[in-house]
């Protein structure tokens, strides 16, 4: 067996070469993939359509999310993002307890139609323990109690050439010196006629609480916190999301996150 | 290799060694593993605390680990809380940067990409270069297989188990012996890390999926929870990290040119001694 003699002095330069390789390759010169219009950030942006698709074809489109126990709800629902809106119309409903609230479903639909919340509740309900998990990495349990969203979409007659739900909500996530933008965001028709998809006005046997999205938000089981919009009051049928904020389909969305939401 | 002063020169064979296939993939990891860990410590950041569970206790603590920072009397310092035992880790965790101006997050922007404070680029980073790792995986996986890389060199057989110990020793003792196929420390080190820590990390990686959750419900089941997965990512994070370590002092050590020669051309100098076959270089 042969003996290899170790060079000590080699050894410790091929250690100090790689070591300040190492220190000096902090990140800040990736900062350009921070930048939202950055064609390389953009390239692998498509990797996200990727995720989407491949979702899509692995889960079937009435494949449901985990449901839960009773008794795996061990605290409230996290209230996250707006808890509290302030423009004015919001703050008018509120004030008259949503009674005048009316949700309205518009846009490629064979009839634009709205309903009460009383007209909301009287519809078949259903109730589902299920984990929230928001893109921040936190998770919580916790029971929903609201209309299936397909069958009111069906009221108004989706139009055959419409692709996706955009959500419109009453919340002001962002103040701005032009004015207030109202959060939104949108989802396909997989996701809006999904089962579990329901327009929920309960909260772990209560009403909706304002911090969590009251009246009505929606939830989409299978997918992150920001693809299920509270303060929800229109949602509108459409080919193609691009006339919406600024064309990325919601506010998350608008800022970088990816539209698909699944991962 | 080493020549003594009235001892001839002798140079085992030059050997190929590396297929393209291992050469291509093993770049591809160190480009993927690299952007992965800095995207994935900037993920971290957004919520700097592991759980164990489905759910992120905040009306109860179930959490494992916690970065953060707190104010004392002393003005803020960065505290991380292990198993319920807190360290001061100010100036590193949970508080970092210049004196007068220190950020506040869990790992400072040296080691996260982008260098500030975004999630959302984070994740981009993360899943475009998961996906590369993956492929890369599945190609080595399938490459390997065929041309008897994973037979040979990779899954530990019996005489590998028996010369354990012989190689422990050898290694203490920085003797390294350059044959034609890995050492047995070698063979099994390479077998945890494709055979459990990559699949682990992938696997843990679509447990925190909501969509994959529901594709395969059975990844919560085997894994405890949304929450432990992403704890268990962590950790086989940490342990990639360290094997990482290891290797590069093991390269160094194993003189780092005729090893990177391998890794770049396929080409391998082996130890005097080793028996020269058909296709071999002198």
């Amino acid at each position: 067996m042969s003996k290899l003699i170790v060079n000590r002095r080699r050894f410790l330069l091929g250690s100090a070469a790689v070591g300040s390789g190492l220190a000096v390759s902090g990140c800040s010169p990736f900062d350009f993939l921070g930048q939202r219009d950055n064609p390389i950030r953009n390239a692998m942006e498509q990797a996200n359509v990727l995720t989407y698709q491949a979702q899509r074809a692995l889960i079937g489109d009435q494949v449901l999310a985990r449901e839960y126990a009773e008794s795996e709800i061990r605290q409230g629902m996290k209230p996250n993002g707006s808890t509290e809106p302030t423009t004015p119309e919001y703050m008018f409903l509120r004030g008259m307890n949503f009674e005048p609230y009316r949700l309205t479903i518009k846009g490629m639909v064979e009839r634009e139609v709205s309903f009460s919340l009383a007209e909301l509740r009287n519809m078949p309900s259903r109730t589902q323990i299920t984990r929230h998990d928001c893109v921040e990495g936190w998770s919580c349990i916790a029971k929903w109690t609201g209309t299936a969203l397909g069958p009111v979409l069906d009221q108004a007659g989706v139009k055959p050439g419409a692709r996706f739900a955009v959500y419109h909500c009453y919340d002001n996530i962002q103040r701005t010196l032009s004015g207030d933008i109202l959060y939104y965001t949108s989802s396909d028709l997989v996701d809006a006629y999904h089962p579990q998809t329901i327009l929920a006005y309960g909260l772990n046997d209560q009403t909706l609480p304002v911090s969590n999205g009251a009246p009505v938000r929606l939830r989409v089981e299978r997918a992150l916190g920001y693809k299920q919009p509270k303060y929800l009051h229109t949602i509108e049928l459409v080919d193609d999301l691009s006339p919406f904020g600024q064309g990325k389909g919601g506010y998350w969305e608008d800022a970088g996150y990816d539209w698909y939401g699944g991962i | 290799m080493s020549t003594q002063e009235g001892l001839p020169s002798k140079k085992g064979p030059l050997i190929y060694r590396q297929s393209i296939w291992t050469r291509v993939t093993h770049w591809t990891w160190a480009i993927c593993l690299f952007f992965l860990l800095l995207s994935g410590l900037q993920i971290f950041n957004a919520h700097p605390a592991l759980y164990v569970g489905q759910q992120s206790g905040f009306e109860f603590d179930n959490a494992v680990l916690r970065i953060g920072a707190v104010n004392t009397p002393e003005g803020p310092r960065g505290r991380t809380t292990v198993f319920g035992n807190t360290f001061d880790t100010t100036g590193v965790l949970g508080m970092s940067g210049p004196e007068a101006s220190p950020t506040y997050t869990a790992f400072p922007g040296a080691v996260t990409i982008p260098s500030f404070r975004d999630l959302a680029s984070g994740r981009v980073v993360h899943f475009f270069f998961g996906w590369i790792f993956v492929g890369a995986l599945f190609v080595w996986f399938l490459a390997s297989f065929i041309n008897g890389h994973l037979r040979r060199d990779i899954v530990p057989k019996g005489q590998d188990v028996r010369g354990l110990p012989g190689d422990i020793v050898d290694h203490a003792r920085f003797r390294f012996h350059h044959g034609r196929v890995y050492s047995p420390l070698q063979k099994l080190s390479y077998f945890v890390v494709f055979f459990i820590l990559f699949p682990l990390i992938i696997l843990t990686g679509l447990t925190m999926s909501p969509g994959m959750d529901a594709a395969w419900p059975w990844l919560l089941d085997v894994f405890g929870g949304r929450q432990t997965a992403r704890t268990i990512h962590f950790v086989v994070m940490v342990l990639l990290v360290l094997f990482f370590v290891v290797h590069i002092i093991m390269v160094l050590l194993a003189g780092p040119l005729n090893e990177l020669r391998s890794m770049i051309t396929g080409w391998y100098r082996t130890s005097p001694g080793t028996e020269a076959q058909e296709g071999d270089k002198p």
